[in-house]
């Protein structure tokens, strides 16, 4: 699937969340999305972002634009090297939080795109891969 | 530090909301407004929203909160001007905002607050031709 632009971004402090989201919404915007479809990958993204920082110990976003056929889309890669996840059902379940949150990052993130890939190693990390097409 | 101001009119708490929040400020949002709440004796919070582009869980979290202190202190909150593309998002993202009262615009978060808390329209210098 041809990438046709990337860029990575560090996710260190909470502030590196609001950049994620405008970042998000920039390149949504580019993709042509409509604003209910900005609107949702942008807060899947914030979602995501705060997991890596909170659990994941800090990581990088990885922002792309794809294009498949005749249809493009935005791909964004939440990587980090922290304890990773072991049971990642029991994570994707509403409401179950191992932190203070409301447990609605990860489910409610997979509602909000179009393709949701997670995989995790005890010990190594976790990735986080959200698509959403035009 | 960014701070996102509060104002007092009469006996509400006015708030508006007009930067990306990072989580550290919504926080301290929260504290402030519950320090003000009982600080000043205020019977309602006004939360306007309209400038705000998404709200995910964690500000969902923060606005639920600040209801449930305001309301432990005796106060009202109403949540007003979500766009909606931000509610349409919210309802996927499984976020119900419990107790929360929400309006469409101030005029009518004003309003829900003088009914709910009868004590703002008897004091002296409040404005007159606020309809129920």
């Amino acid at each position: 699937m041809p990438v046709t632009r990337s860029e990575t971004l560090e996710l260190r402090s909470a502030a590196d969340v609001v950049s994620v989201r405008q970042a998000v919404r920039t390149w949504a915007i580019e993709a042509g999305f409509s604003l209910v479809d900005q609107t949702k990958m942008v807060t899947a993204a914030s979602e995501l972002a705060r997991n890596t920082i909170d659990y994941g110990g800090g990581g990088t976003s990885t922002l792309e634009l794809i294009i498949e056929g005749p249809r493009r889309g935005l791909r964004v890669v939440f990587a980090d090297s922290g304890p990773g996840i072991p049971d990642v059902q029991q994570a994707l379940t509403d409401h179950f939080t191992t932190g203070n949150g409301l447990g609605l990052g990860l489910g409610g993130a997979k509602r909000l795109v179009n393709e949701f890939n997670i995989s995790s190693r005890v010990g190594e990390g976790t990735r986080v891969v959200i698509t959403r097409w035009k | 530090m960014d701070r996102i101001p509060i104002l007092k009119l009469r006996d509400l708490l006015l708030v508006s909301i007009q930067v990306d929040m990072h989580d550290r400020l919504a926080m301290q949002l929260q504290d402030e407004l519950t320090a003000r709440i009982s600080e000043t004796g205020a019977r309602g919070v006004l939360i306007d929203i309209s400038s705000l582009d998404i709200v995910d869980s964690f500000i969902g979290r923060m606005i639920a909160n600040i209801a449930a202190m305001a309301r432990v202190l005796d106060a009202e909150t109403v949540v007003v001007g979500m766009q909606p593309a931000v509610a349409i998002t919210l309802v996927e993202l499984g976020l119900n905002l419990p107790g929360v009262r929400t309006a469409l615009n101030v005029d009518k978060g004003m309003a829900l607050l003088e009914s709910a808390t009868p004590d703002v329209e008897d004091l002296p210098d409040a404005d007159a031709g606020h309809p129920e």
